[in-house]
């Protein structure tokens, strides 16, 4: 996809998100404001990119996942189990990078667990993934005894709550996380091959596609993502939190993907519009923080909000608008790509 | 099993079912097939002749009047299938209309009075099957006439050495184990029924369905033929029948379809330039003159006839030695029907070998060096040179079994 | 973790001599670094007092606690003590208990059931624990006006209910004393960080925050980290009280960084066997709610040491 299709391609996301900054800036008017502070930028939008880092880096493997008409349920206690690894690891003297290394191993195993239930075995990807999500759990809790495992590695810390050039270290990981899968799947082949196996797994097997390596690459991704995601979450705290790490985050990335318009059908996919997604959540969840509604209403706001943001995605009303703008342009549009191209991509 | 027969009209005592009366009911409605068997027990447990002889029960009881049969013997082996035309012929006795749907000729001619031919969607002929021979009854159903037999249009194609020797090649309950050799250069020919075992053997020969017995050689040795992915690195593709389900990727683009095989091949790691694949599917376009708006539009959209093209592409841009075609000229419209078959001359011209698998024996006639009937999951004949003719090939599909092959 | 405590149980079980008195303790499970610290306390104070301690896990299932009561009748233990996972469905297995003239004694949770079925129940008092944190902000700032931001536990849970009603009424009449932001931080560290953030954005980047009221020392903790990283600091320019006393909290007072915290604590066991030992020497009934001690420890009670006392009783 060129740069212009790129921007049509995510131009919803972007206009949900502006729409949704409007909204949070109307109940909280200081929320734009961005100053600099000692070594980094502060504001609410530092904020989000910040709070956004785990359900950006789980929405990245889950926007692959799901492209191949997969799904993981399992990230959030992938991300306990290696936010607890590590927390382990550094707690028990073995140095940050041991640490760091052995929460990616295990991600990257957890994602190999999946992908074999589902590529291998055959197994639904929804109850492959189910049998993670619910054991998870358990086992992060064993590696760190049912406490909050908490250590003082600043190094550990620094990947949770510092701050590199200006931003925090989590906002970089994320942003060079999408950026690093982004090209990946687009510079190679990975991206086509994925979104021909998630639109016809069949069809794709007789043309030669190697689905079984294909799928178990995709969930040893997002097992990856989830790692990483799982080390910002305990270096954030400084802790590890067996119970709580990533508890409902899956359900966040799969939102920020449907939301990113990548068909839960699988096929076509966009990273960056599940980026955008992404962070569309986090907008609405700083925002509920920041407009001091009583917390009763938390989740009904950001549950009115998400269905007002998908019901004006949805097909059907984008049909409708599509059949507007169509009749105005038909007129000026002769070379460009037909309008159809768009609407299968998203 | 009683749950099974009175599904919806299950007796009511006081607003609740009555399970006696239940039960009683389905004993009443089973009564006079001839089955003596226990209403309590799960329908599953049972053979599926007797789940038919229920479904049949069931539905002569909701009207009584007609009965209409949809492939009810498609599963059943022969003394079940004696059984239920048992039950049958019993309910012709009664006054029962019966329409028997079915592509087992030996059976339709077992129990039928009449024989009525639908092609194509199309009512062909309705007969008195009395009056109706096998033949007859084949030539309805692939609409041609005994007579008019096309010459065989390939005597002077020269085919070259051996390049593929089959060997007792089988799977169970797909193809029963068959010898075949392939020669560069030739276009065999593939005829038989729906359900005779055609795309099964293109499915063993491709990988798709693991074969349980048999080898496929080349001149260098054995070939590992366990997924489409070794066969098609040993120069092997296929084209399905289906293609909707089983060959476009709905959603991609035309240039996309066209380079996936290729790009397959290569793995993930050495992608295909998009300037190349562009090159690609505009040269293919051009070539086999796929009517598109351009590259760039999903598949999905084409017709039928353009996705056949698509598909074709995608193999002509492996290059492959062996391609097989299964059904390649269905649902498409008459022009793209001819260059179908042109392309398949051009191909062989260039020394590739084709596997052609067609319900249209003009068609096979047409293109094929050779010619291989199946049957009942078996190949059970070859046909060479100017043996090659449209009522051989008829009578080949026809001929019920070895004692009747005198007819020939 | 379950799996040690279960080892060091039934140690203690094999261990222990025949003649002592024998108690039965149904613990709900180990759901969170409390829980673990009263099963780990419980049995210290039954080895103090040469009690032989059947120890139960229910891991969260009202059946299994019920299974365990049954089993504890049948053995004919001296007593049952029983931390109940509901408040309701007690009823039939209490009155097996009351027959086999088992007295029941009820750890830090209530049941619906008639007082009559069981001796007594130990607990503290949530409400109250709000009102010690109000009542120490109260003195610690005197006649200054300050704005306090809460952080609130599970929307809807009970001690998040009681720990606010506590803390309102404690500064009721102190209009110096002003709650301006309150917000669930789900009883999390994480969540009581990311919210604290929230808190110190809408507040004029913490400058105007003096006080921090958090439900639970967890989300304590996840605050003092957020204020820090905001380029203050907390204990000074934000004083910070919570409820629960776990470890890592001892340990942020004596680092300055935290003010006071109101001990929940683990020792229910204590006074249950207090009011047991009374009842087996010579029938005396204790009241029917006992209530623990709701301690405020603050920066002068010897942090460092409190802290060396608790890490390893297993939050």
């Amino acid at each position: 996809m060129n740069g212009f299709g790129l921007l049509r391609r995510v131009a919803p996301q972007l206009l949900t998100l502006a729409a949704v900054l409007v909204l949070v800036t109307l109940f909280f008017p200081s929320f734009p404001s961005v100053s600099f502070g000692g070594d980094r930028l502060v504001g609410s939008p530092i904020d989000v990119l910040k709070r956004g880092a785990p359900v950006a880096l789980l929405a990245i493997g889950m926007t692959l996942v799901i492209a191949t008409r997969g799904i993981d349920l399992s990230v959030g206690a992938i991300m306990a189990i290696c936010g607890a690894v590590a927390a382990f690891a550094v707690t028990g003297g073995w140095g940050l990078g041991v640490a760091v290394a052995l929460a990616l191993a295990t991600g990257l195993i957890c994602g190999l667990w999946n992908g074999f239930l589902v590529a291998v075995l055959g197994i639904q990807p929804i109850v492959a993934t189910l049998i993670l999500m619910v054991a998870g759990r358990g086992i992060a809790q064993l590696v760190t005894e049912g406490k909050i495992l908490t250590f003082s590695d600043a190094g550990f810390a620094y990947l949770g709550s510092g701050a590199f050039l200006g931003l925090p270290v989590p906002a970089w990981a994320w942003i060079l996380a999408g950026i690093l899968t982004g090209l990946v799947v687009r510079r190679t082949a990975l991206g086509l091959l994925i979104e021909s196996v998630g639109v016809n797994l069949r069809a794709s097997r007789l043309a030669g596609v190697n689905s079984t390596v294909l799928l178990l690459t995709v969930y040893m991704i997002s097992g990856l993502c989830a790692a990483v995601a799982g080390l910002i979450v305990a270096g954030d705290i400084k802790g590890a939190d067996a119970n709580n790490a990533g508890l409902w985050l899956e359900l966040d990335a799969i939102l920020a993907v449907a939301i990113g318009g990548t068909s839960l059908l699988g096929g076509r996919f966009s990273i960056l519009a599940s980026l955008i997604g992404a962070m569309i959540i986090q907008s609405i969840n700083t925002g509920i923080l920041l407009a001091g509604f009583p917390p009763e209403f938390n989740l009904v706001i950001k549950a009115i909000l998400v269905l007002l943001i998908l019901t004006l995605q949805s097909p059907r009303l984008g049909a409708v608008a599509a059949g507007l703008l169509s009749r105005r342009r038909r007129a000026d549009e002769a070379g460009a790509a037909p309008r159809s191209v768009q609407e299968a991509g998203q | 099993m009683a749950e099974n027969l009175t599904l919806g009209r299950q007796p009511r005592r006081l607003g609740l079912v009555s399970r006696r009366g239940m039960r009683a009911m389905a004993r009443e409605m089973l009564a006079g097939y001839g089955l003596s068997i226990d209403v309590e027990r799960d329908l599953g447990s049972y053979s599926v002749a007797v789940q038919q002889i229920v479904a049949i029960a069931r539905a002569v009881h909701l009207s009584g009047k007609v009965l209409i049969l949809d492939e009810p013997t498609a599963s059943l082996d022969a003394r079940e299938v004696a059984l239920l035309f048992d039950v049958v012929r019993n309910l012709r006795e009664r006054g029962l209309g019966i329409v028997f749907v079915s592509h087992f000729l030996d059976q339709v001619f077992a129990i039928s009075d009449r024989i009525t031919v639908l092609r194509n969607g199309r009512l062909i002929a309705t007969t008195e099957a009395a009056h109706l021979d096998r033949v007859q009854l084949i030539n309805l159903m692939l609409g041609r006439e005994l007579e008019q037999a096309t010459a065989h249009g390939q005597g002077g194609r020269a085919a070259g050495g051996e390049m593929l020797r089959v060997e007792g090649l089988g799977r169970r309950g797909k193809v029963a184990p068959f010898d075949m050799t392939v020669r560069s250069g030739e276009v065999i020919g593939m005829a038989g029924l729906l359900g005779s075992g055609r795309t099964e053997t293109a499915e063993v020969l491709f990988g798709a369905t693991g074969a349980d017995s048999g080898t496929v050689r080349d001149e260098k040795g054995r070939i590992d033929l366990s997924s489409p992915a070794r066969a098609i690195s040993a120069g092997f593709g296929f084209a399905p029948e289906d293609r909707k389900t089983d060959g476009i990727i709905g959603d991609l683009t035309l240039r996309e379809n066209i380079a996936l095989a290729l790009q397959a091949h290569r793995g993930w790691a050495r992608p295909i330039p998009r300037a190349e694949q562009r090159r690609l599917a505009e040269d293919y376009v051009r070539r086999l003159d796929i009517r598109t708006p351009g590259a760039e539009k999903p598949v999905g959209l084409l017709s039928g006839g353009n996705q056949q093209k698509v598909i074709l592409a995608r193999w002509l841009a492996m290059n492959p030695r062996f391609l097989i075609l299964d059904e390649p000229t269905r649902g498409i419209d008459v022009g793209a029907h001819a260059e179908v078959l042109r392309l398949i001359n051009e191909m062989v011209a260039s020394g590739m070998s084709l596997l052609v698998i067609s319900s249209e024996l003009e068609e096979l006639v047409a293109v094929s060096d050779r010619v291989i009937v199946v049957r009942d999951r078996r190949h059970v004949a070859q046909l060479t040179g100017h043996e090659i003719t449209t009522d051989a090939i008829v009578r080949a599909i026809a001929a019920p079994e070895r004692d009747t092959e005198a007819a020939e | 973790m379950k799996k040690t405590l279960f080892a060091s149980a039934s140690a203690l079980v094999l261990g222990t001599a025949a003649s002592a008195q024998v108690v039965g303790f149904s613990q709900i499970g180990s759901e969170s670094g409390w829980r673990a610290a009263e099963t780990t306390v419980t049995n210290q104070q039954a080895e103090e007092r040469g009690i032989d301690l059947q120890f139960s896990d229910a891991q969260q299932k009202q059946e299994n606690q019920i299974a365990a009561v049954r089993s504890f009748i049948a053995q004919g233990v001296d007593a049952i003590l029983l931390a109940p996972v509901v408040a309701t469905g007690w009823d039939a297995v209490l009155e097996e208990a009351k027959e086999a003239e088992i007295p029941v004694v009820l750890l830090d949770r209530m049941v619906d059931s008639d007082p009559s079925l069981y001796l007594t129940a130990v607990g503290s008092d949530l409400v109250h624990e709000g009102e010690v944190a109000g009542q120490f902000l109260v003195d610690q700032v005197g006649d200054e006006p300050c704005r306090v931001v809460e952080l609130q536990g599970t929307t809807g849970s009970s001690p998040a209910i009681d720990r606010a009603t506590g803390f309102r009424n404690a500064i009721e009449g102190h209009d110096n004393i002003e709650i301006v932001q309150s917000q669930t931080g789900d009883f999390t560290r994480a969540q009581g960080k990311t919210v604290m953030e929230a808190f110190l954005q809408a507040e004029n980047g913490g400058a105007d925050i003096c006080a921090l009221y958090a439900h639970n020392d967890d989300m304590a903790v996840g605050a003092i980290q957020a204020i820090k990283e905001a380029g203050l600091k907390p204990g000074e320019d934000v004083t910070i009280v919570s409820i629960d006393g776990v470890p890592d909290l001892f340990q942020a007072m004596a680092a300055g960084e935290a003010n006071a915290t109101v001990e929940l604590t683990p020792n229910m066991a204590g006074p249950a066997f207090d009011a047991l030992q009374a009842y087996w020497d010579n029938g005396t009934e204790p009241p029917k709610f006992i209530q623990t001690e709701s301690r405020l420890y603050t920066q002068s009670d010897d942090p460092q040491g409190e802290y060396d006392r608790r890490k390893d009783l297993g939050y």
